[in-house]
C-alpha cells in the first residue's frame, strides 16, 4: 500500500509538469494545426539557460524563470515569424513541410547545445534538490513539491489569460476558425506568432522547474517532444483541458510503470497508452468532457 | 533525348567500376544505391500518398536485423535477408499501418517517429535475440566491391522501376487522390485506409530489402547504426525532398546529393581545411576540422531549413525554376 501511495504522489507531481508541456503543445497545435516537432528542443534549450544561470552566475533556478520564459517567448517569436509564417507562402507537394521544418529546427538547437556544451551530463545542484519531507510514510521531495505548484500556478494562469482577456480571446477565436477571426479583425498571423512564443515560454517554465531535480545533455529534447505528443493525443488535439487530463495520466502511467515493470520499459509505456488510446478512445478526453 | 537519359545515365553506371576501379568511390556509390532505393520507398509513402513518414529506420533496421538474425542464429547466408528482411519489415508495417492510420498528417508523422524509438529499444533491450549494443557481426560473402556495387545497382533500379509502375498503375491515382484530398477520395469510394496500408506496405519492403543489403555489404550492425533518427529516418526524408518529393526520380538524384553532402561533412570538406591547416600551420583550422567532421547532423538540420524554404519540391520538382536562376539566358529561349 505504501509502495502504491509514494507511486501515486510521484506520478501526480510529474503529471502537473507534464501538463504545462502538453498545454504549450496543445496552444500550438489548436492556432498554427500543426504539431511542434521542436517542443522538446525548445525545453532543452530553457534547461541549457538555467543551468548556465545557476553555474556561472549563482542564481537560483526557480528565479532564472524570470530569465529562461521572455528568453524563449523570443526565441519561438523569431521561428515562427522568420521560419514558419513564410512557409504558408511557399507552394509545394506536401503538406506537412512545416512539421519537417519543426524537425530541422529541433536538430540545428540539439546540435548547437552539443557544439557549445558537449555531450556530457549537466546538472543543477541546490541546497533543496535533495531534501524531503514525509506525510506520514510518504516521502515528498521538496524540489518537486514546488515543481509542481509552480506549474499548477502557471496552467491556472493561462487559463485566465485565454479566457479573460483580449488577446487570449483572439487566440481561441484563431484556433476554431482562422478565416471568421480574420474577418471580425483579428490579426491571425501576429496571433500565431504570439502563440509560439507562448508556447515556448510555457515550456521553458516546465524545463526550468524540472532542472533541481532532473539532469540535462543535449539530446534531451526527442523524449519530451514524444511525450508531449502523446499527451496531446491523450487529450484530444488542440484541447488545453485535456492537455493537462493527458499530462496527469502519463505521468501515473509512467510512475506505475516504473515501479511495477521496470524503469527500461519508460519510453514504451508512452507508446502503449498511445497505441491504447488509438484503438479505444480516438479523439482522447476532448471527446469526453467535449472542451 | 530527354527520353533516353535514364538509360544512358544507367549504361555509364555499369560500366563505372570496370572503368574506374577505387573502392572508395565504389563504396559511395553502393551507398547511393542503397539510398536511392530507401528514398523510393519514402517517396511512395510520404511524396505520392501525402503521408509523411518519420520512421523509415524501423523498416530498414528491421530488414538489416532479419538479415543479421538469420546467419547468426541459424547460420544460413545473410543474402536471405533480401527476401525475408523485405517481407519482415511489411510484417512491421502491417500492424503500425492498421493502427496509426486513424491519424492524420502530422499526427501520423510523430506515431512513426515512435515506431522508430520503439524498434531502437526492443533491439537494444532484447539481447538474447539481438545481442543488443554488442551488435551483430558477419563475414562478408566477397572480398571485392564490384559485386555488391552491381547487386546495389539492381535493386535500385528494380525500386525506381517498381515505383513507376506502381504509380502509373490503378494503385498510384488511388495514393495522389489520397494525397490531394483524402475526404474526397473517400467520397469518391476508394478505401483510403487499405490504400494507405498497400502504399506503406510497398515502402517498407523496398526499405527492409535495402537493410538486408546494407548488413551484407556492411557486415557488422548494431541497434545504434541502423534503427538511428538522424542517420536513417531524418536523411530519407532528406533524401526525399532534396531529390523531388513525389517524382519518379527524385530520389534517385536526391541520394547522390544526400551521400555526397554527408561525405562532404565527414571528411571536413574532402580533407580540405585539414589541407589547408597542414598546409599554413594553424591551429585553428585543425580545430574547425575537426568540428565540421562531427557537425554533419547540424548540417542536415540546416539543409532541412533551407531546401524546405527554398526548394519546397526538390531539384526534380523545382528543375525549371533552378534552371531559371541559374541561366536566366534559358528562360527567355524558352518564353520567346
Amino acid at each position: 500500500m505504501e509502495v502504491f501511495l509514494q507511486t501515486l504522489v510521484a506520478g501526480i507531481l510529474k503529471g502537473g509538469l507534464y501538463g504545462l508541456i502538453g498545454l504549450g503543445m496543445s496552444l500550438i497545435m489548436g492556432v498554427m494545426g500543426i504539431i511542434n516537432l521542436a517542443h522538446g528542443q525548445l525545453m532543452m534549450v530553457a534547461m541549457y539557460v538555467t543551468f548556465v544561470l545557476s553555474h556561472y552566475l549563482g542564481i537560483d533556478p526557480y528565479l532564472s524563470l524570470f530569465v529562461s520564459m521572455p528568453a524563449l517567448f523570443f526565441l519561438g517569436v523569431v521561428i515562427q515569424k522568420y521560419t514558419l509564417n513564410p512557409l504558408m507562402e511557399v507552394d509545394s507537394i506536401l503538406p506537412e513541410n512545416q512539421v519537417l521544418m519543426t524537425v530541422g529546427i529541433g536538430m540545428v538547437l540539439t546540435e548547437i547545445a552539443r557544439f557549445i556544451f558537449t555531450s556530457d551530463y549537466k546538472s543543477v545542484q541546490t541546497s533543496y534538490s535533495d531534501a524531503t519531507f514525509f506525510l506520514g510514510e510518504i516521502s515528498f521531495s521538496i524540489a518537486l513539491v514546488i515543481s509542481f505548484f509552480i506549474a499548477v500556478g502557471f496552467t491556472l494562469f493561462m487559463f485566465w489569460f485565454l479566457l479573460k482577456t483580449d488577446t487570449g480571446r483572439s487566440i481561441r477565436a484563431t484556433a476554431q476558425d482562422k478565416d471568421a477571426a480574420l474577418l471580425m479583425g483579428v490579426n491571425s498571423k501576429r496571433i500565431t506568432v504570439i502563440t509560439f512564443g507562448l508556447g515556448s515560454a510555457l515550456v521553458a517554465a516546465a524545463g526550468t522547474v524540472l532542472m533541481p531535480v532532473y539532469y540535462l545533455f543535449p539530446d534531451i529534447g526527442g523524449p519530451f517532444t514524444r511525450k508531449a505528443f502523446v499527451i496531446t493525443i491523450l487529450g484530444g488535439l488542440g484541447s488545453t483541458v485535456g492537455a493537462i487530463f493527458g499530462g496527469l495520466t502519463l505521468g501515473l502511467a509512467e510512475a506505475f510503470g516504473a515501479t511495477y515493470i521496470g524503469m527500461a520499459y519508460d519510453d514504451m509505456i508512452g507508446l502503449l497508452i498511445f497505441i491504447l488510446v488509438l484503438l479505444f478512445l480516438p479523439g482522447g478526453f476532448k471527446r469526453l468532457t467535449k472542451i | 533525348m530527354k527520353k533516353f537519359m535514364p538509360l544512358i545515365l544507367l549504361i555509364i553506371l555499369i560500366i563505372f567500376p570496370l572503368v574506374y576501379q577505387n573502392a572508395y568511390y565504389q563504396h559511395l556509390m553502393i551507398l547511393v544505391f542503397i539510398w536511392v532505393a530507401i528514398g523510393s520507398g519514402w517517396n511512395v509513402i510520404a511524396g505520392f500518398t501525402g503521408q509523411v513518414s518519420f520512421g523509415d529506420a524501423a523498416f530498414f533496421g528491421t530488414g538489416a536485423y532479419t538479415a543479421g538474425l538469420l546467419a547468426h542464429h541459424f547460420g544460413i547466408s545473410a543474402w536471405w535477408g533480401m527476401a525475408f528482411g523485405g517481407i519482415m519489415a511489411m510484417a512491421v508495417a502491417f500492424p503500425f499501418g492498421w493502427i496509426c492510420f486513424r491519424l492524420r498528417g502530422a499526427y501520423f508523422a510523430l506515431a512513426s517517429l515512435a515506431l522508430n524509438e520503439v524498434c531502437r529499444h526492443i533491439a537494444t533491450i532484447a539481447e538474447p535475440l539481438t545481442q543488443g549494443m554488442v551488435g551483430i557481426l558477419i563475414m562478408p560473402t566477397f572480398v571485392s566491391k564490384i559485386p555488391y556495387y552491381y547487386i546495389a545497382l539492381v535493386l535500385a533500379v528494380v525500386s525506381v522501376i517498381c515505383v513507376q509502375f506502381v504509380m502509373k498503375s490503378k494503385w498510384g491515382y488511388y495514393f495522389l487522390s489520397i494525397r490531394e484530398d483524402q475526404d474526397a477520395a473517400e467520397s469518391l469510394g476508394i478505401d483510403t485506409h487499405r490504400y494507405k496500408m498497400v502504399s506503406l506496405n510497398i515502402a517498407a519492403f523496398l526499405t527492409g530489402m535495402a537493410g538486408a543489403l546494407f548488413m551484407n555489404y556492411m557486415g557488422f550492425i548494431d541497434p545504434e547504426v541502423v534503427f538511428s533518427l538522424h542517420d536513417i529516418s531524418i536523411m530519407a526524408i532528406l533524401v526525399g525532398i532534396v531529390g523531388g518529393v513525389g517524382t519518379i526520380y527524385g530520389p534517385a538524384v536526391g541520394a547522390f546529393v544526400m551521400v555526397g553532402v554527408h561525405e562532404f561533412f565527414r571528411t571536413g570538406f574532402f580533407g580540405f581545411f585539414k589541407g589547408m591547416a597542414a598546409l599554413t600551420g594553424s591551429d585553428f583550422l585543425n580545430i574547425a576540422a575537426k568540428y565540421i567532421s562531427h557537425a554533419h547532423v547540424l548540417g542536415f538540420g540546416i539543409l532541412v531549413v533551407l531546401v524546405i524554404l527554398y526548394l519546397p519540391n526538390g531539384i526534380v520538382g523545382d528543375w525549371n525554376k533552378l534552371v531559371g536562376r541559374f541561366f536566366p539566358f534559358k528562360k527567355k529561349e524558352a518564353a520567346t
